[in-house]
């Protein structure tokens, strides 16, 4: 047992009654317990929850407006709904799916373990993110049942138009308000994200050996605390404009409508990359464990991931290339520059399976397929970095489908964390079986829904049009993309049905897929403060060094096991 | 430039018509030739892993190498090398569509919800029209075309698909580029930044003329005729959906 250690947590607790000792913890149950708790791994799962259920609402508004665009006169919504729909469909997605899924959910959860930590930093400041998430996801989608409908401005909420001029109504109020209350719970989480992995690490867990998803989450809770508070300032500002006044959007009292553009992309780039560094993470560990190898170029990953969070801070105005307001050489040279550590990425990714020994579950499924969607997404990047070509397919379907390909390249990376961390939380395995269907409805799904819009895209359509008369003979490429909308569709109701198949059926056992990282050495559900106990921690991947004494990882042309002294150097 | 040859593909894109947009697309096949040789490499890698590293049986374990620092340096070094190299491309093109050449030929492009105003400074010559009437933008071929661009109202975007090019109408700012239309003929035009109700039906055309026919139609359309235009241009409105008129100020959006 030199290996174990005791973790300081434990000690801790003696002094503190019990109260909180092992799995002996007397809180409230049922409802209560949900309600009250601090614990991070149930405000985690809280989390992940309630953003499923968002990336259901959206998937409907998504669906809604595939159906609209299946003829060209578009009848089943009117133009006024219609707006509605797509703003409505950006948002929740955005700001109600994929940041709160990443950092609030799995983050949440899996970050305090993968460190040897108790729970966040601060529990308590972690329970109101998640409630101020919460209600400002209700406060937002309450605009549909006032008078005037929902915020019907489009997710950006661009000057003028978004103005008490020309967007009258509770709903675009309800839509400021809910997102002041989200980007809060943002920069809260942030905060604790930052905290407990500056503070709270185990141990040996020193910054060159916490795991990919770690660094990962510490960039982005960095990005959020540097991003978030400029929006809410924005925000405020439009809230003011709107109703006490002011004149900060608008030409008529001295304002400049552009000043928001900047504003919400300064945020809005950054958020980019806040919404994808989580899910990189992700697929990085699920690379390494299902191929049973370290992470190729651990270090590389890290400096990778700095990168392009330093990067994205200079580069918002590639969103704001047709204004003809922004200097276009320098924003172009550094779109184009994030090419190269998100390239070091995707090499290092397939380094990792590289003469590995890959098993093809489920959630490697789903990472190997985030990994060619994103690599389309990425490509098609390149070209809106370039002024020229973005003055060619701006506002077209082409940007479109570029960043759908992103986004639905990082839902297979989620599906993939879910396939592979939703055991370790629930103690039970997902089937497997129904994984797989899963898995090629999505992947599939994904690339029919995306391509035939990057066509439309060069064809010449706008952006958030409800109707098409000029030019009905994009009916066709509208309703091959429809297609893969509803195979993405049927792909989401398969991993709902999963989980009530295999509920409480497949028990997962501490550590299913033999894998490498903290987490996965305690066990299944972990107990209430995570760990009994500890493993040495002497690289990225404790858990595999404990399991595999003569299998550590190997540096740049050593080939052969090392030899027993050389074991004994390593972090002793 | 090798990649102007017929041999490249398109790639889903069009020379168009303009000078410009023939530039934009040869940086366009540039662009994609590097996208698919790039992207078909690491499919071919990610292929070639996925079929050969397939595991043999699940208790097998690979060799644990981490890192090989010169293929690390490589697949940092050569993707800077590619990036300067679009770069370079881009600011060729780049250049070309902002210059802003002398020309007598000028048209103030005024964009608002939910139509378009087309005038010609120094006549009197105006043409507008909402929505679906498509107000008709007058240019002579293989001439520098100078268009002031602005917006009454809310942000639009004035879009012409033959162009290869967009730009903003912006509230209180005046955006200016030059257009040479090579091919005469009538060209289909929108807005693409989302404006309100109607954008979707935000159109407008571009009729590229020979210069004695621009003449002639300038000399037509100006002062009392000017009017006649803009009567024609508001019937034709009235079979589209109706459009409720707002007063708009060239002040901006308050």
């Amino acid at each position: 047992m030199t290996d174990v250690l005791e973790p300081p947590v434990q000690v801790h607790d003696e002094h503190d009654g019990g109260a909180h000792a092992h799995d002996e913890h007397h809180g409230p149950t049922g409802i209560l317990k949900w309600l009250t708790t601090t614990d991070h791994k149930i405000i985690g799962l809280s989390y992940t929850i309630t953003s499923v259920i968002m990336l259901v609402i959206g998937g409907v508004f998504a669906e809604l407006i595939r159906a609209q665009l299946s003829t060209p006169t578009g009848t089943l919504v009117s133009l006024a709904q219609f707006n509605e729909l797509f703003t409505m469909h950006g948002s929740v997605m955005i700001y109600l799916f994929a940041g709160p899924f990443a950092f609030g959910g799995l983050a949440n959860i899996i970050v305090p373990i993968q460190i040897g930590a108790p729970d966040m930093a601060f529990p308590r400041l972690n329970a109101l993110s998640y409630w101020l998430y919460l209600t400002g996801a209700i406060t937002m989608l309450a605009g549909f049942f006032t008078a005037g409908g929902a915020a019907n401005f489009g997710w950006v909420a661009y000057a003028p138009l978004s103005n008490s001029l020309n967007s009258p109504g509770a709903g675009a109020d309800l839509w400021i308000g809910g997102l002041l209350l989200t980007g809060f719970s943002a920069i809260f989480t942030g905060v604790n994200l930052t905290a407990t992995i500056f503070y709270l690490r185990a141990p040996g867990m020193t910054m060159f050996r916490m795991p990919i998803f770690t660094w990962n989450m510490l960039v982005t809770a960095i990005l959020i605390l540097l991003a978030f508070p400029v929006l809410t300032a924005g925000l405020i500002m439009l809230y003011c404009d709107r109703h006490f006044g002011t004149h900060i959007y608008s030409v008529a009292g001295g304002g400049v409508p552009v000043l928001w553009q900047h504003i919400f992309w300064f945020w809005g780039h950054p958020e980019v990359y806040i919404l994808a560094l989580p899910f990189f993470g992700m697929a990085t560990e699920i690379f390494a464990v299902f191929s049973r190898k370290p992470v190729f170029g651990y270090k590389g990953m890290i400096f990778a991931t700095l990168s392009i969070a330093a990067l994205s801070l200079g580069v918002w105005a590639h969103h704001m290339f047709t204004t003809g307001v922004v200097l276009l050489p320098f924003f172009s040279i550094m779109s184009l520059l994030i090419a190269v550590p998100t390239g070091i990425k995707i090499f290092n990714w397939i380094g990792t399976m590289w003469r590995g020994e890959i098993w093809f579950s489920t959630a490697m499924l789903m990472a190997i397929g985030f990994l060619v969607t994103f690599l389309i997404g990425g490509l098609t990047g390149i070209y809106l970095a370039s002024p020229p070509l973005d003055f060619f397919t701006h506002d077209t379907y082409f940007v479109v489908a570029h960043f759908h390909s992103v986004v639905m390249a990082l839902v297979l990376a989620g599906m993939a964390g879910l396939y592979y961390w939703g055991p370790k939380i629930t103690g039970y395995i997902l089937n497997e079986r129904i994984g797989k269907i899963q898995f090629w409805l999505l992947f599939i799904g994904s690339q029919v829904f995306t391509f035939p819009l990057y066509i439309l895209g060069l064809e010449g359509m706008p952006r958030r049009i409800a109707v098409y008369t000029h030019d009905p003979q994009w009916k066709m490429l509208n309703d091959v993309s429809s297609i893969g909308a509803i195979l993405i569709g049927i792909s989401t109701l398969l991993f709902v049905v999963n989980v009530v198949v295999s509920w409480k059926r497949y028990p997962a056992g501490d550590n299913p897929w033999d894998a490498q990282t903290l987490e996965w050495f305690t066990t299944s559900p972990p107990p209430h403060h995570n760990f009994y106990r500890l493993p040495q921690i002497r690289s990225e991947r404790p858990t595999w060094d404990y399991n595999h004494p003569d299998h550590r990882s190997l540096a740049h042309g050593q080939h052969e096991e090392p030899h027993e002294h050389d074991r004994e150097e390593v972090g002793v | 430039m090798a990649l102007s040859g017929c041999t490249v593909p398109n790639f889903g894109a069009k020379p168009g018509a303009t000078t410009t947009s023939k530039s934009v697309f040869h940086l366009w096949q540039g662009f994609s030739v590097g996208a698919v040789v790039i992207g078909g490499f690491v499919c071919l890698l990610l292929l070639y892993a996925v079929l050969r590293y397939r595991r043999k049986s699940p208790d097998a374990i690979p060799a644990q190498s981490q890192y090989h620092l010169p293929l690390e340096l490589i697949y940092t070094v050569v993707p800077i090398l590619v990036v300067f190299g679009l770069f370079a491309a881009t600011l060729v093109v780049e250049n070309k569509e902002v210059a802003n050449p002398k020309t007598s030929v000028v048209v103030d492009v005024n964009a608002f919800q939910w139509g378009w105003k087309f005038s010609y400074p120094g006549t009197s010559t105006v043409v507008v029209g909402q929505t679906t009437a498509s107000p008709v933008m007058v240019i002579p071929v293989n001439t520098n075309v100078h268009i002031n661009l602005t917006s009454t109202d809310v942000i639009h975007g004035f879009y012409v698909k033959a162009f290869n090019f967009s730009r903003y109408a912006l509230p209180g700012v005046l955006n200016q580029f030059t257009l040479r239309a090579t091919s005469t003929g009538t060209y289909f035009g929108q807005c693409t930044q989302l404006c309100g109700l109607y954008h979707a039906l935000m159109w407008f055309r571009v009729k590229v003329v020979t210069p004695d026919q621009y003449s002639a139609w300038l000399a037509a359309n100006s002062s009392s005729a000017a009017s006649a235009a803009a009567a024609r241009a508001a019937t034709k409105g009235q079979t589209t959906p109706r459009v409720p008129t707002r007063q708009t100020s060239s002040h901006g959006d308050k």
